[in-house]
């Protein structure tokens, strides 16, 4: 058997008192003092454990802890004291897109690497914007047009960035196409970069770290390089970096030690691709390309002018980027995606989508709809405890305090999540019955759309659908 | 025809009737809608709350001075104003206010809003409905689609040729005549599988109870079958599931309906999963494991590559058990109809689809929303194609997956299913607030779906039993109220009237064939 791709994991517990979704009030004026005291009796010891906590507290926000909700304590108090509530801290954490329930989710996969695990059903929204309004398929028996019968260290998460040619060229026997370099990543994501608006400290090192650990790249923008406080010899490998139009290309030293090189869509991109061929022949390039409202039209034009790896971006949440109405990332790739279909382009080239990817489902979502991997940011910093408060943006410093982390603790909790995504991924394509993740990009079969399952469905039993 | 181990093992059956008892609720402090505020500054102590207020919520106790805690949960909110019999208003001193309690903002979730599970809990401690004046929002949950974007189109006047007593709510569960036995449920719903280590001994016990009473039927899941479960063989459905856990001849033997479990609706694809916490020794006993560690039923069955595969496991069964039907259990994947199609031919009498947002024990939260198509969208497609390939009336199609309450099964019905399958409802009636560590450490902190022995002791099994009976009325009553709106003389006569539902964000225009 291949060697499998796993990433070494070990609990990295945050630094600061957890945001807990719950609140119990307790108005103890009141307090009989009971020898049967509901607080000792809490199944998760949460009373003992937080009154322990607020001894040694600096810090309001651990009035709020880790109740987990279960109303006992509430309704067994001899004097009725006590109340249940929403954090307002919790409710505040994150944004519209970035919700709560994501940062909270991503806190916890961040400190266990493990995968999510919770009873009673799903409690969320029948269906909703972007990647909630799709399901994956599963496969009930095995079929012969399915991979068969495997087990979980049998499916490969591997994808390959770079040109593919759509045929080989032989000559009695040999081989003449010029076959472009390609590389391959253990799972469908590269880091992205840190968007410039979040200003804290710099993270380049503990991200290059992390991709060194995970066996993925990470792009980092070339004009934070060289990063102080990593071997530029070990890490390069792991590293992509980023040049804008008017950014200087460095010498072989540099780019002839990475494999991945993404410069902007703009300005003379052929010549900008020539001139790093000719310092590294073998690097693979890929051309980042922001889906504002021609951002499709670019990537494919692009495609056209012989770029093999286009990056699309979106804004933070998925949206297309200065629209009024913004379509999604999800239907912006399926638009790339079947425009380089129709054009007959689009095995020949990698395509990796970035913006508004938060968990791992939609990673396997967005390959779905015709991506070959996906790159992200924010998860990774939300797993440094980040609250998305946007403090930072405002030059106010950061309430997480980001700036004071350890390596250790960073680049642990980063590969915690990229960690448990790996497994959430597998899980996702085990159900799917698929084995290979190459195979997963834009095979819509393996997938059920809001809007196909209505019209197919209600649409037949009860008219036109008015909502949108 | 009962095979002759069957006879010897056989042991005399429990008897359970259905009468309805008041079942209060286990908790000292029950939450309601609304809180009531009395300032003590301002209340004279008059006592005109106490007079004017017909749900006892004032209590002055006799010989006290003062009046004790409201019983708030029995107060009907401002909707009393009407009725003038608003303390609020009636209090002289303007001593009184009502409030929407803020607690329940923190209860329940999209699919079960806050007045969801506490109209569950006032059915499972009465048995009926809750009155209206409540405010419970029963009906509808607030996950913005599916079922709780249909209603019913009532006629403005209900017919008055059909008596809801007369109203016949039974289901056939065999409808192949192949001889084997008929077996015909009073109510058109059995309790869904929870296996022996997921839920309580007390839970599982009272589940089954529950079923005798109503003659219908639980299921063990799939850890296996104890023998406490023996006085009510003839209403437990056994699962033969990937696992294969705790599956032994003499048990398959014991039952009138087994079930094969190939995938279920809170994680399709994934196979069974037991935390090692709730692997206690008696439940390694039962299942042949060891104890402390997770188990993991593997999906899918590893030796099912076709529907043919499918045939030789329902022979296998239907060999060692000459008398029971097969029920096929299966998620929603997109060829779930095709699925369904093949179940029938292999020989099964009961397609089963679980949708997506169903389940009550642990699941990867990643699995629980994104794989497999909701119920809503899995029956129609079903049933459709079950009427196309001319084989609807040989075989019963149940729905599982988010039937939460009696117009959700009703609505399931309308769309095409002939019966449900319920889980949740059952453990919100024994108490369950879906906080959802049902897999954390000691377990449900609820004392429903843990094996812990403190906690399975706060749970007794008459009351538990109780609740479900008088849950179980509530529903079955409620059904009839809403076949009667329609003129409908049964729940058969439900299966498959679209056209008697509509779709708030649809045209509603389409002509129906029915």
């Amino acid at each position: 058997m291949p060697k499998k791709y796993h990433i070494e994991t070990k609990p990295v517990p945050p630094r600061r008192p957890r945001t807990g979704k719950y609140g119990i009030v307790d108005w103890r004026e009141d307090c009989a003092r009971c020898h049967n005291c509901v607080k000792k009796a809490c199944v998760y010891d949460r009373h003992r454990e937080e009154q322990a906590y607020i001894r040694n507290l600096n810090d309001v926000d651990a009035l709020f802890f880790d109740c987990m909700g279960c109303f006992s304590c509430v309704q067994e108090c001899t004097k009725n004291l006590l109340r249940l509530s929403i954090n307002p801290a919790y409710e505040n954490l994150g944004n519209r897109y970035w919700t709560p329930e994501i940062i909270q989710t991503t806190w916890l996969q961040a400190e266990t690497a493990k995968i999510p695990v919770s009873g009673a059903g799903y409690g969320g929204r029948f269906s909703g914007h972007g990647f909630d309004g799709m399901w994956t398929d599963m496969s009930e028996i095995v079929r012969p047009t399915r991979d068969g019968i495997h087990g979980r260290e049998y499916i490969s998460t591997a994808v390959d960035i770079g040109v593919k040619p759509s045929y080989l060229a032989l000559d009695g026997g040999t081989i003449v196409t010029d076959i472009p370099q390609l590389m391959t990543l253990p799972l469908p994501l590269i880091i992205d970069m840190v968007p410039e608006k979040y200003t804290q400290p710099a993270l380049e090192a503990v991200i290059a770290a992390t991709a060194v650990r995970t066996d993925l790249v990470a792009v980092i923008d070339s004009r934070k390089w060289p990063v102080a406080g990593i071997d530029a010899e070990k890490h390069l490998e792991h590293i992509a970096l980023y040049f804008d139009a008017s950014s200087l290309l460095p010498g072989r030293e540099v780019l002839g030690a990475t494999r991945l090189v993404e410069i902007e869509g703009a300005g003379d991109v052929t010549k900008r691709m020539a001139e790093i061929r000719e310092i590294n022949p073998g690097i693979v390039i890929a051309v980042r390309v922001r889906l504002d409202a021609g951002g499709i039209g670019r990537a494919v034009g692009l495609v056209g002018e012989g770029a093999g790896v286009i990056h699309v971006v979106a804004d933070d949440n998925g949206d297309e980027i200065g629209a009024e109405k913004p379509r999604f990332i999800k239907e912006m790739v399926r638009e790339l995606h079947t425009e380089l279909i129709r054009k007959g382009l689009r095995d020949e080239v990698t395509i990796i989508a970035g913006g508004g990817i938060a968990l791992p489902e939609h990673m396997a979502k967005c390959i779905i709809c015709g991506a070959d991997l996906v790159s992200t940011m924010l998860p990774l910093l939300i797993a440094l405890e980040c609250h998305l408060c946007h403090t930072c943006e405002a030059g106010r410093p950061c309430p997480a305090k980001i700036g004071e982390i350890t390596m250790e603790y960073g680049v642990g909790r980063m590969t915690n999540l990229i960690s448990a995504w790996h497994n959430q991924l597998v899980e996702l394509m085990g159900a799917m019955g698929m084995r290979d993740a190459r195979r997963l990009r834009g095979d819509v079969g393996r997938a059920m759309f809001f809007e196909q399952l209505e019209e197919e469905t209600f649409g037949k039993l009860f008219g036109t659908r008015k909502r949108a | 025809m009962i095979p002759g181990n069957t006879l010897k093992t056989r042991v005399p059956q429990f008897v359970q009737d259905r009468t309805v008892r008041p079942a209060p609720p286990r908790y000292r402090n029950e939450i309601g809608k609304y809180i009531i505020l009395r300032d003590e500054e301002k209340c004279v102590l008059c006592g005109r709350c106490a007079e004017i207020c017909p749900q006892g919520v004032h209590v002055r106790k006799p010989g006290y001075k003062y009046f004790a805690e409201p019983k708030s949960h029995l107060c009907f909110g401002p909707r009393c104003e009407k009725k003038g019999t608003y303390c609020v208003a009636a209090c002289p001193q303007g001593a009184l206010r009502i409030d929407e309690n803020p607690m329940l903002k923190a209860l329940g979730d999209y699919r079960w809003p806050a007045g969801m599970i506490l109209a569950t809990w006032k059915m499972a401690e009465t048995g009926e409905v809750p009155p209206e004046d409540y405010g419970y929002e029963l009906e509808t949950g607030d996950s913005g689609g599916g079922f709780d974007r249909m209603r019913f189109k009532f006629p403005d006047k209900p017919s008055h040729d059909i008596k809801e007593e007369d109203i016949d709510t039974g289901l056939e569960l065999n409808r192949r005549n192949d001889g084997r036995a008929r077996i015909r449920i009073d109510v058109p719903w059995y309790g869904g599988g929870m296996s022996f280590g997921s839920v309580s001994n007390t839970t599982q016990l009272s589940k089954a109870r529950a079923a005798v009473a109503w003659n219908t039927f639980t299921c063990t899941g799939e850890g296996g079958y104890m023998e406490r479960m023996r006085p009510y063989d003839d209403h437990v459905l056994t699962q033969v599931a990937t696992g294969l856990f705790g599956v032994r001849e003499e048990t398959i033997q014991r039952v009138p309906i087994v079930e094969f479990k190939y995938a279920q609706g809170a994680k399709p694809g994934l196979g069974g999963h037991l935390l090692g916490d709730k692997n206690t020794p008696a439940v390694a006993r039962m299942r042949e494991t060891v104890v402390g560690i997770s188990l993991f039923s593997p999906f899918p069955f590893h030796s099912v590559y076709s529907i043919e595969d499918h045939m030789k496991h329902i022979d296998w069964i239907k060999h060692v058990n000459r008398r029971c039907l097969i029920s096929t259990k299966v998620s929603t994947p997109t060829d779930v109809d095709m699925v369904a199609v093949g179940s029938y031919f292999a020989g099964t009498h009961i397609v089963h689809i679980d949708g997506g947002y169903g389940g009550t024990g642990a699941a990867p939260d990643i699995a629980k929303k994104n794989i497999a198509m909701p119920i809503e969208y899995a029956i129609p497609k079903v049933h459709n194609f079950l009427v196309g390939e001319g084989v609807r009336d040989h075989i019963t199609l149940m729905a599982s997956g988010g039937i939460r309450n009696p117009y959700d099964v009703a609505k399931a019905i309308a769309l095409g299913a002939d019966g449900v399958i319920i889980g949740t409802m059952e453990m919100v009636s024994l108490g369950c607030v879906r906080c959802g560590r049902c897999s954390s450490g000691r377990g449900c902190p609820r004392c429903i779906a843990t094996t812990d022995k403190k906690l399975i002791q706060k749970i007794e099994l008459e009351w538990g039993t109780q609740r479900l009976i008088n849950t179980y009325n509530a529903w079955r009553n409620e059904i009839r109220r809403i076949l009667r709106r329609l003129g409908l003389p049964s729940v058969a006569a439900l299966r498959g009237r679209s056209d008697l539902l509509m779709h708030l964000d649809y045209t509603n225009d389409r002509e129906h064939t029915a």
